[in-house]
């Protein structure tokens, strides 16, 4: 299904974008036509981190006119192995400012709006309603939900992409021609199930090979060319090097774009919509919780614990914690490891940053060992408190 | 019948669901999605989706990462 162009063209090009952008004027499909709609139109990139890189620096080469740059964040040395609009002398600085400077090196036409905020309900509606289309490059499920949310009330299209490890996926949501994000996935995951890419990692290229199908939707919508990702899902394989489309339909049931729809503005609370740590765990952590610098005294004190670090193998290659014994989450939830667990010392678990350890903390706790404790703020909090010297991640 | 899970041979029961082939690839429902030979068959429709002989089903889990 193709569509007609998104955005109109504008009055004309100058001397200058004529010369930039003549290897896109000379593809009869883009064209002079096709280049002024570009320059026409207004697109915001949700996130400058993995996907928001690539997205934000080929629209920007692309002469996309007015982009816009939403996110809170600063620019940390863990972000460089993928998010390439930052460098290292951006350590520290914000993402939203870092991404504009490096938009207007790669190209002066275009009109950058800086967004140094996080989105919420409060303000989402207000700031997509400037915008033609937005790509979301976000790096979280109730920042995801919102942003659905808020593009389908508002009938603006989107283009999504997310990625794990080695495997992303892409479409374009659009309620008035096709399925929404909920129409997908009408829930998120329960909390704790599929770890964040802070959690289990992210080839950094693979940002590229998604955000690039991003921009090339974005493209394809604002100049009607092609047949857009609308109703169509893209699963790429990095391992396998495999792209895959899927055909996904508007579902008559979706909450939100259905036919009795019963989802009818923003939600209060997406972060408790997503609930970034499950009931059973928020229940066990309570009066269960010691920080880094209690630890480090339960440790210099000689009390007899037993500290379980519950991460992956590979984290626990990176730093540990002196004296933790690894045994990972799952290993935890499952029951299989429960048997290592000493009936007569004070059991105290460890994640990263706080939440898996709580996960576990609630299926320690229910099997019996009902003083088990877990560390707040994991092993960031350790080197932050206690031993600056090792290694964050 | 036979089908192809996530790439994998498995058996099913004659008349399985779409529903029923979930619950044998994954113990949780939600943030998953189910394509059956390449459609995605919305939540709502999983228990009525009657299985076939040969169906390729492919469980797809939602990521957060960008």
């Amino acid at each position: 299904m193709s569509l007609p162009p998104l955005v109109a063209p504008a009055a004309e090009l100058t001397v200058d974008e004529i010369r930039r952008y003549s290897r896109h004027l000379i593809i009869p499909d883009v064209g002079v036509d096709g280049q002024k709609r570009l320059k026409n139109a207004k697109v915001l990139c949700v996130g400058a981190g993995g996907l928001g890189s690539p997205a934000l620096m080929y629209l920007a080469a692309a002469g996309v006119g007015t982009l816009g740059i939403v996110d809170f964040d600063t620019v940390d040395e863990s972000n460089l192995q993928r998010q390439i609009i930052h460098g290292q002398s951006d350590i520290g600085r914000p993402k939203a400012e870092s991404a504009a400077a490096s938009v207007r090196e790669i190209n002066p036409y275009v009109n950058v709006v800086i967004h140094n905020t996080a989105l919420d309900r409060d303000n989402v509606k207000e700031i997509f309603s400037q915008y033609d289309l937005i790509v979301d490059g976000t790096d979280n499920f109730a920042t995801r939900y919102m942003v659905n949310d808020a593009a389908v009330l508002l009938g603006k299209p989107y283009v999504w992409g997310s990625i794990y490890r080695f495997d992303g996926q892409a479409s374009v949501f659009w309620a008035e021609h096709g399925p929404c994000y909920r129409c997908l996935y009408p829930e998120p995951p329960p909390p704790g199930m599929v770890p964040s890419c802070a959690e289990g990692g992210v080839l950094g290229v693979l940002c590229a090979s998604i955000g690039s199908i991003q921009v090339t939707e974005a493209i394809k919508l604002i100049t009607g060319i092609g047949e857009p990702l609308v109703g169509g899902l893209t699963v790429y394989d990095a391992l396998e090097m495999t792209y895959r489309k899927i055909k996904v339909r508007k579902d008559p049931a979706c909450a939100l774009c259905g036919e009795n729809p019963t989802v009818t503005d923003l939600l209060e609370d997406y972060e408790d919509f997503c609930g970034a740590v499950s009931p059973e765990a928020e229940e066990a952590a309570v009066d269960s919780t010691i920080t880094a610098r209690e630890l480090k005294d339960w440790q210099d004190s000689g009390k007899s614990i037993f500290l379980v670090d519950v991460r992956e193998p590979a984290e626990y290659e990176i730093v540990r914690i002196p004296g933790a014994t690894l045994i990972p989450k799952g290993d935890i939830l499952s029951g299989e490891a429960l048997a290592r667990l000493p009936q007569d010392r004070q059991i105290v678990l460890h994640c990263k940053s706080g939440v898996r350890s709580a996960e576990a903390l609630a299926a320690v706790k229910a099997a019996g060992f009902k003083d088990a404790v877990h560390v707040q703020g994991g092993v960031l909090s350790w080197i932050k408190q206690i031993d600056p010297s090792l290694p964050a991640y | 019948m036979n089908v192809l899970l996530n790439g994998s041979a498995h058996v099913l029961p004659d008349g399985a669901t779409v529903a029923e082939a979930v619950a044998v690839a994954t113990d949780r429902a939600r943030g998953v999605a189910v394509a059956v030979n390449g459609e995605v068959v919305p939540r709502t429709g999983w228990p009525d989706a009657v299985l076939r002989d040969g169906d390729q089903i492919e469980v797809l889990t939602a990521a957060q990462g960008g």
